[in-house]
């Protein structure tokens, strides 16, 4: 069986709620505060986790988490610290579902099947390669699917039918919905998704749509959960909690805190 | 090739490759944009309306062909006989404008009506701008903001020509944080935008894109020195950022196998000191901007941050061709530090009258090396891809009268 097990029984779990999923980077600022972090971000609610991998050129990213990378790559923090946190986050949480999103060149400089398989021993679930499209995908798939990971593809709003057939065929895990065009950032809002894209998706038997991009208040995760998503992903909106506290870390805890348990609610 | 390549699992690249290189690794929503661009530069290569309108264009807005020019001064004393392919007397002042009016007739086929491009020197800046101008584009490009100051006569160019200049802060502030800055506002502006890449490196189909549109080079020269010379260079020349100079001198010859295709890499302080710009020499496999090609990394896969005198060679990747042609063994792939490049500089203008860009003086430094070194007759064809006018002020803060 697949470790996808941890998405499948979170789903279950949860009867039909929705997921909440903060996204933080890994490392951000220092690999000690994100540890905290990710303690607090599961305590106060969060079904599961995506989690970043710092890197150079994050062409995806807007401005909020572009920052969070320099961050971590400032205090020194390298793909196998990275590892190592994911692995104590995994000690500490048996059945959270853990998503790594990383860049390509961090899974090929070296070796793309050893950056799948110590993944997999540091207890990720799935991975999601944010410039890797699926018709480039075979590879990350295979070494992905050979150490039971599920590989995460994005649906974008400009995907045809072909393009969504194939994510759906190819995905395992969930399916990473984007709720607008652009790169991440909370200051330009997700744009309520058709239902009907949705499910042409669920039709295709794709896993589970998450929303995602623009997602900053429960109304919006309201809005997800009412067009067929089955969850959403915050991941500007909550780096950017982690940013303006960076001097005083009881508050940035207490803020995350109530944030998650704020959109947990929405759910 | 290097052993951390052969010893990597394939890619499996498909969509332009060049052997195991190049592909489409973009953020899926960049995928139909890409694919469209595809089929409209397929269908322009074979349409004669979309060719004869790019050949107007070229020879009446741009000023082709650009004279072959035989040095008289540069390498006497030598057994190297030093042709210099003209480029930097191209309006605009260095070869960008060829493939940017490519491009430019491109995006109008397409319906866009607005382009953003990187740039680096400001030289595909200024392409760009002159051409939005040219067809009424809003026009956007942007520029790290370190090069900003060390180009700054180019950024008034552009905004004289009514292009808007964005600085960018991030990462190094150089080309490449320029680049990731234009493929961010792609991925949202793409139903009314082209982006305009200036070289040719980046996501299929843009490297077989740019070097279709920046063939004319080689293939000028190509005629033009056996008109001259009754044969075959023994070695063309060109300095190598991002490729697209280099390629388009290279592309007609490649199959002449009795060339030697030489690409002239910034090594900026030297190529043991880690500042310099020399990608395919010092740096290993890996994916940036959309392609699997050589990069400058660190050992974790972070990009590094590359160091040259002329920031359009300052680019920590290269066009996925070349990373073929270097693996291949068909081109070789030289350094010149940034001390030689001054020096060419200074040479070119003092002994021919021609003020070359930091870039191109990359390639004149090589050429003079091979001259000097000559001990039988050398026939030498060295792409001079732009003009120096852009590099005084910089200059200026390295030598003295």
């Amino acid at each position: 069986m697949m470790k996808t097990n941890r998405y499948e029984a979170m789903f279950a779990r949860l009867r039909g709620k929705g997921a909440f999923i903060p996204f933080v980077m890994l490392g951000d600022p220092d690999i000690e505060t994100s540890s905290a972090i990710i303690d607090t971000l599961i305590a106060s609610g969060a079904d599961a986790l995506e989690l970043g991998m710092p890197f150079s050129d994050a062409v995806a990213d807007g401005p909020m988490i572009q920052r969070a990378g320099f961050r971590a790559l400032e205090a020194g923090v390298t793909p196998t610290d990275c590892l190592r946190l994911l692995k104590n986050v995994r000690a500490k949480y048996s059945d959270v579902p853990i998503g790594l999103l990383v860049y390509a060149n961090l899974v090929v400089h070296q070796d793309l099947k050893t950056f799948y398989i110590e993944a997999a021993e540091a207890g990720v679930d799935s991975v999601l390669v944010a410039d890797v499209p699926v018709g480039a995908a075979t590879p990350f798939i295979e070494a992905a699917e050979a150490v039971d990971i599920a590989p995460i593809f994005v649906v974008p709003p400009n995907a045809d039918e072909t393009a969504i057939r194939e994510i759906a065929r190819r995905g395992r895990g969930y399916t990473y919905f984007l709720g607008r065009t652009g790169v991440t950032g909370a200051d330009r809002e997700m744009q309520t998704p058709l239902p009907s894209r949705i499910k042409v998706l669920q039709e295709a038997g794709a896993p589970p749509a998450i929303v995602g991009f623009g997602i900053s208040t429960p109304e919006h995760i309201r809005a997800a959960l009412d067009a067929g998503a089955a969850g959403a992903i915050s991941g500007s909106a909550t780096v950017a909690i982690i940013e303006r506290h960076l001097e005083d870390k009881a508050a940035m805890h207490e803020a995350l805190a109530a944030f998650v348990r704020k959109m947990k609610a929405a759910t | 090739m290097s052993t951390v390549f052969s010893a990597s699992t394939p890619l499996g690249v498909d969509q332009g490759a060049f052997g195991p290189f190049g592909g489409m690794f973009v953020p899926e929503i960049l995928v139909p944009t890409l694919q469209d661009l595809t089929h409209a530069f397929v269908e322009a290569q074979s349409d004669p309306v979309f060719q004869r309108e790019f050949e107007d264009l070229l020879k009446e807005y741009a000023g082709r062909e650009t004279p072959l020019y035989r040095c008289r001064n540069l390498a006497a004393g030598t057994k190297a006989t030093v042709y210099l392919k003209r480029e930097d007397l191209l309006h605009g002042g260095a070869h960008k404008t060829n493939q940017v009016l490519g491009q430019a007739l491109l995006a109008r086929r397409m319906g866009k009506t607005r382009l953003i491009a990187e740039t680096g020197a400001g030289q595909h800046g200024v392409a760009t701008a002159m051409i939005g101008s040219l067809f009424k584009m809003k026009t956007r490009i942007y520029m790290g903001d370190k090069d900003m100051k060390r180009q700054a006569l180019n950024v008034f160019r552009m905004r004289l020509m009514g292009a808007e200049v964005v600085p960018v802060a991030t990462g190094s502030g150089t080309l490449k944080d320029a680049v990731n800055e234009a493929l961010r506002d792609w991925s949202e502006s793409y139903p009314n935008t082209h982006y305009l890449l200036g070289t040719a490196a980046g996501p299929h189909p843009f490297p077989t894109i740019v070097r279709e549109f920046q063939r004319v080079i080689g293939r000028e020269a190509k005629a033009q020195i056996l008109e001259r010379e009754g044969r075959l260079p023994d070695a063309a020349i060109a300095c190598v950022g991002g490729g697209s100079n280099a390629i388009g001198l290279f592309a007609d010859f490649i199959d002449d196998r009795g060339v030697r295709l030489i690409g002239v890499e910034p090594a900026g302080h030297g190529l043991h000191t880690g500042k310099h710009g020399a990608t395919l020499q010092k740096g290993r496999p890996g994916i940036l901007h959309g392609t699997y090609t050589y990069i400058l990394q660190d050992e974790h896969g972070q990009v590094a941050e590359s160091h040259s005198i002329s920031a359009g060679l300052d680019y920590p990747g290269v066009g996925a061709q070349h990373a073929y042609l270097h693996a291949s063994g068909r081109a070789e792939y030289v350094g010149i530090t940034d001390d030689e490049a001054l020096e060419a500089f200074q040479m070119l203008s003092r002994e021919e009258g021609i003020v070359p860009a930091l870039e191109s003086s990359h390639a004149i430094g090589y050429a003079l090396k091979l001259a000097k070194a000559a001990t039988q007759h050398q026939l030498l064809l060295v792409n001079l891809s732009g003009r120096g006018d852009k590099d005084i002020e910089h200059v200026m803060q390295h030598i003295k009268f």
